[in-house]
């Protein structure tokens, strides 16, 4: 234990603390936590409450966005039929007989898009569990910058509010897809979405923007600064190395994605031609001076948007890492090349983005350069995958309902990270470039991955978060329910993908290589699995309000697993999480160690002699 | 417990199943040509063939991975779990550096391969420098929401007076390199013709060279690939594909004769679309 502190600072500390007793960490002073309820509980700078807020946020905007997801399923099933329960919402349908306006379907999508990744993955991977794991694993009495950390969630209310308000402007919710490609977003005329909403919709983002890199930033300050004493970066949780280098992946990207936004509602607003042509004029409207490229705004947007992909990912790759671990009671095989390959995914990640654009209009031959950074980040990729079924094998595994949402990450990670090299292949992209084949693949990544992610980590961190366990069987009929209707609504879209089914398309019969049974009956079965997928997120829904109020209390440690935030503090943890700042003596995998009476050796618990020695060999 | 592990068994064979039987189902499968019975398991054009094989290597590759995985997931998930206090314990040890290289330079060579292997097909269906040195067949215009088609007239010369304009409709040989120059006159839109697997944004500003043949006459599906706004679904063109030169040259003929030329040259010329 030669260099506890090497990398050690704790902003709260006493000076003098550090010195000679470091094993029994810091004798530091503690505020009091506030006791308004105002301030306790709303505009709260504890990072714990934060987090749960964002989690709440997240999984309401998660119904939200979930609803609009079964009205696309609805309109692609059966065209053009009156959508159950919509009459009644809609007074300015009945003109038409209650049938949805063909530009509805596209602000559908283009919402349920828009808030799945902004306002649900996004938020809940680094917002929720951001907030909440960061600091409980590193062993630090809060955030760096607690203030900054409360704006960072208090920016996200406005972003709200504008996307709610897109939906009441004249013209109606934004039609653009969340990608926004001009010109048809930035020009007044092109659809009934870019008449107002589009503004609306570049206003929210970039408030969500700014969140987002408010958190960043204090997301990488407090793990380099406020590690407890002997967490060294090479000891800390997958969970927080995934959540680090996602921070660093969003502090780099976001401000290229706030200047393109910011662009872009110039050209709205300020009548700037960014992304215009000269003289532009489109369908009769004003002709705009122009002189400006619309693929710029896919270069710029992409930048963001392809390391924002794995912003999505990253984060559930690091705590199905811990999960996994911990109910394999066993080691997480290989933790350095895991590290690795994270660091790899997220530099590789800069320089992907033209994967999105082979069929654009940009070079070829940029696009055979795009395509082989796109070839060479599948590798680590596949790394990770062999690593999690390295950690399984040989394992004791429990088959708790958050493990088995960890191993379906796992299992359907592998079918979006192979579908992922069809469409690197940019001769097969060209054919399968824009049609649903990519809508899987977009869905087993994050929905095979970061959701079930995110299932996984609400039941694992649920009893540090509400001192109480949810219930497991209803969260494995959960897990067995959602596992069969997500496969059912998401496999078969690779084959009507790869039969030329476009996306976001309002009506596939208009085809007639789309109008056959085959296809739409593969649509209605797709659909019905739609819905039974909804519905059984109800399941999941009555367990999780359920055990907050009368789930059964929770021990500080009920999985029996090493991090600090089981180990060295309740459940949940007291305001400023730790009695003492722990001290940390190895990496949090060391299950099942041979000779020991426990199968598992939390962090603050030293090695035996023998086993510490091949370990700091291994590492 | 252990019988968690057959669910996962069970998506994956479904899974391998699904791809099983997509090649005997047309519904199911990379889109064919008009005559579906003549083997729809390739394309019809000499990209689409590259790019079918390309796609069937891709999927084995891939298959091959993905039944390796699930297989070593659902053998760990049935095998290594958890047989309670008196069951075995579980083995301890945190890795293996010759298995990290091994399980790196594999997929890395695999990738590689892959990766060098189309880089052919890529460069000879959207290089310029592949683009056929023919007489181009026409220039076609994406509006909101219709394919505006400005075929060559009398004079074998696009952008002249007698220019034959027809909407949603495009013609050409069998057997024969057609090429065309796409653009936008308002929003990106994107051409597409699924059976011929080709794919191009229109892109407001810019002219981009599109080229395709195919070996099978009869009639085919343009697709609007790009969200173009509220009608982009009904975006749909037809195409035609004629058995010999001189059945095209016909039917030229008789729509030039027939063009009500005025109106629709109007609309184009006056917009951006030239
Ligand atoms: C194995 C690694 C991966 C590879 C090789 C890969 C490759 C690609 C490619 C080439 C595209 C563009 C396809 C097209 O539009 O024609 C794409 C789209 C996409 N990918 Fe991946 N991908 C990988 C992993 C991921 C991960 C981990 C995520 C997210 C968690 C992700 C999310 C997306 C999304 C959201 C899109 C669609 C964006 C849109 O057009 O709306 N991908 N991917
Ligand atoms: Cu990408
Ligand atoms: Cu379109």
């Amino acid at each position: 234990m030669s260099n506890e502190h090497a990398a050690n600072g704790h902003g709260h500390a006493d000076p003098h603390a550090h010195g000679a007793d470091h094993g029994h960490g810091h004798d530091d002073h503690i505020h009091p936590a506030p006791t308004n309820p105002l301030f306790k509980y709303v505009f709260s700078t504890d990072h714990k409450v934060i987090g749960i807020q964002f989690l709440f946020s997240g999984l309401i905007f998660f119904v939200v966005g979930g609803l609009l997801a079964m009205a696309i399923r609805w309109q692609l099933a059966w065209p053009w039929k009156p959508m159950p329960f919509m009459a009644r919402f809609m007074p300015s349908w009945a003109e038409n007989g209650y049938l949805m306006p063909p530009e509805w379907y596209n602000k559908l999508f283009t919402m349920h898009g828009s808030v799945m990744i902004f306002f649900v993955i996004i938020p809940l991977l680094t917002g929720a569990f951001g907030n909440f794991l960061i600091p409980l694993m590193i062993g630090a009495r809060d955030m760096a910058f607690p203030k900054l950390n409360m704006f960072s969630y208090w920016f996200m209310p406005p972003a709200m509010i504008a996307m709610a308000n897109a939906f009441m402007v004249p013209g109606g919710a934004p039609e653009s897809g969340w990608t926004s490609y001009p010109t048809l977003s930035n020009s007044f005329t092109s659809t009934p979405g870019s008449y107002e909403a589009q503004t609306w919709w570049l206003i929210s983002l970039l408030f969500a923007g700014v969140s987002s890199l408010m958190g960043s930033i204090n997301y990488i300050t407090t793990i380099i600064m406020l590690r407890a004493p002997g967490m060294k970066l090479f000891r800390m949780p997958m969970t927080v190395w995934a959540l680090f280098i996602t921070a660093i992946l969003q502090a780099f990207a976001l401000p290229v994605l706030t200047s393109a936004l910011v662009m872009q509602l110039l050209d709205r607003v300020a009548g700037t031609n960014f992304f215009s042509p000269a003289g532009w004029v489109v369908a009769n409207g004003p002709a705009v001076v122009g002189g400006g490229l619309p693929l710029l705004w896919q270069h710029l947007f992409w930048f963001y948007s392809h390391p924002a992909v794995y912003i999505m990912i990253l984060p559930g790759m690091g705590m199905v890492s811990d999960i996994i671990a911990t109910f394999s009671r066993k080691p997480l095989f290989g933790y350095k090349p895991m590290v690795f390959a994270i660091a790899g995914i997220a530099g590789l990640g800069f320089i992907v983005w033209g994967h999105h654009m082979f069929q654009s209009g940009m070079n070829p031959a940029l696009g055979a350069t795009f395509m082989l950074s796109t070839m060479m980040i599948a590798l680590p990729s596949a790394i990770k995958v062999f690593n999690w079924l390295g950690t399984m094998w040989g394992g004791r595994l429990q088959f708790t309902s958050s493990m088995l949402n960890a191993i379906s990450f796992v299992a359907m990670f592998i079918i979006g990270g192979l579908s992922g090299i069809f469409m690197a292949a940019t001769p097969v992209d060209m054919h399968i470039h824009d049609t649903y084949f990519i809508v899987a693949h977009i869905h087993y990544v994050l929905f095979g991955g970061s959701t079930f992610a995110i299932f996984a980590a609400i039941i694992f961190w649920f009893p540090k978060m509400f001192g109480r366990m949810m219930n497991e069987p209803l969260g494995k009929l959960h897990f067995l329910l959602t596992f069969i209707f997500f496969n059912g609504t998401f496999f078969l879209m690779h084959i009507i993908g790869m039969h030329g089914h476009p996306r976001r398309i309002a009506d596939p019969t208009v085809y007639e290589y789309l109008r056959g049974t085959g296809t739409m009956g593969l649509n209605q079965f797709m659909t019905l699995s739609a819905f039974g997928l909804g519905l059984s997120q109800l399941i999941f829904a009555f367990n999780f309000l359920y055990s907050i109020f009368a789930g059964p209390k929770a021990p500080a440690n009920p999985w029996h697993a090493n991090s600090l935030e089981w180990v060295a503090t309740d459940s949940p943890p007291p305001y400023f999480n730790f009695e003492k700042i722990p001290t940390v003596y190895h990496a949090p995998y060391e299950y099942s160690v041979p000779g020991m009476e426990n199968d598992y050796v939390p962090q603050t618990q030293p090695l035996p002699e023998p086993t510490a020695h091949t370990v700091v060999e291994k590492a | 417990m252990r019988y968690w592990s057959l669910l996962f068994a069970l998506a994956a064979i479904i899974s391998v199943g699904i791809f099983a039987y997509a090649p005997i189902s047309p519904e199911w499968w990379l889109p064919a040509g008009p005559n579906v019975s003549a083997g729809h398991l390739h394309s019809v054009s000499s990209a689409g063939k590259q790019i079918d094989s390309l796609f069937v290597i891709i999927l084995l590759i891939t298959g091959i991975v993905f039944i390796g995985t699930q297989v070593a997931l659902v053998y760990a998930t049935y095998f290594f779990v958890d047989k309670g206090p008196n069951g075995r314990k579980a083995s301890y040890f945190h890795g293996s550096q010759r298995l990290e290289v091994i399980w790196t330079i594999i997929p890395a060579a695999i990738l590689v391969f892959i990766a060098l292997y189309q880089m052919g097909t890529w460069a000879s269906v959207k290089f310029r420098s592949a683009a056929p040195k023919v007489q181009p067949l026409a220039q076609v215009t994406a509006r909101q929401f219709q394919w505006v088609i400005r075929y060559p007239g009398e004079d074998g010369k696009l952008e002249t007076k007698d220019d034959l304009f027809m909407v949603n409709d495009l013609h050409f040989v069998k057997g024969k390199q057609a090429l065309i120059y796409l653009k936008s006159s308002d929003v990106l839109h994107s051409f597409f013709l699924p059976a011929l697997r080709i794919k191009q944004d229109a892109v407001p500003g810019l002219t981009i060279p599109v080229w395709f043949d195919t070996d099978q006459a009869g009639h085919y599906e343009l697709v609007c690939a790009e969200l173009c706004g509220w009608g982009h679904y009904k975006m749909r063109g037809n195409v035609t594909v004629h058995e010999t030169q001189e059945e095209f040259d016909q039917w030229l003929q008789s729509a030039l004769k027939e063009q009500s030329r005025d109106q629709v040259a109007a609309v184009v010329t006056g917009s951006q679309g030239r």
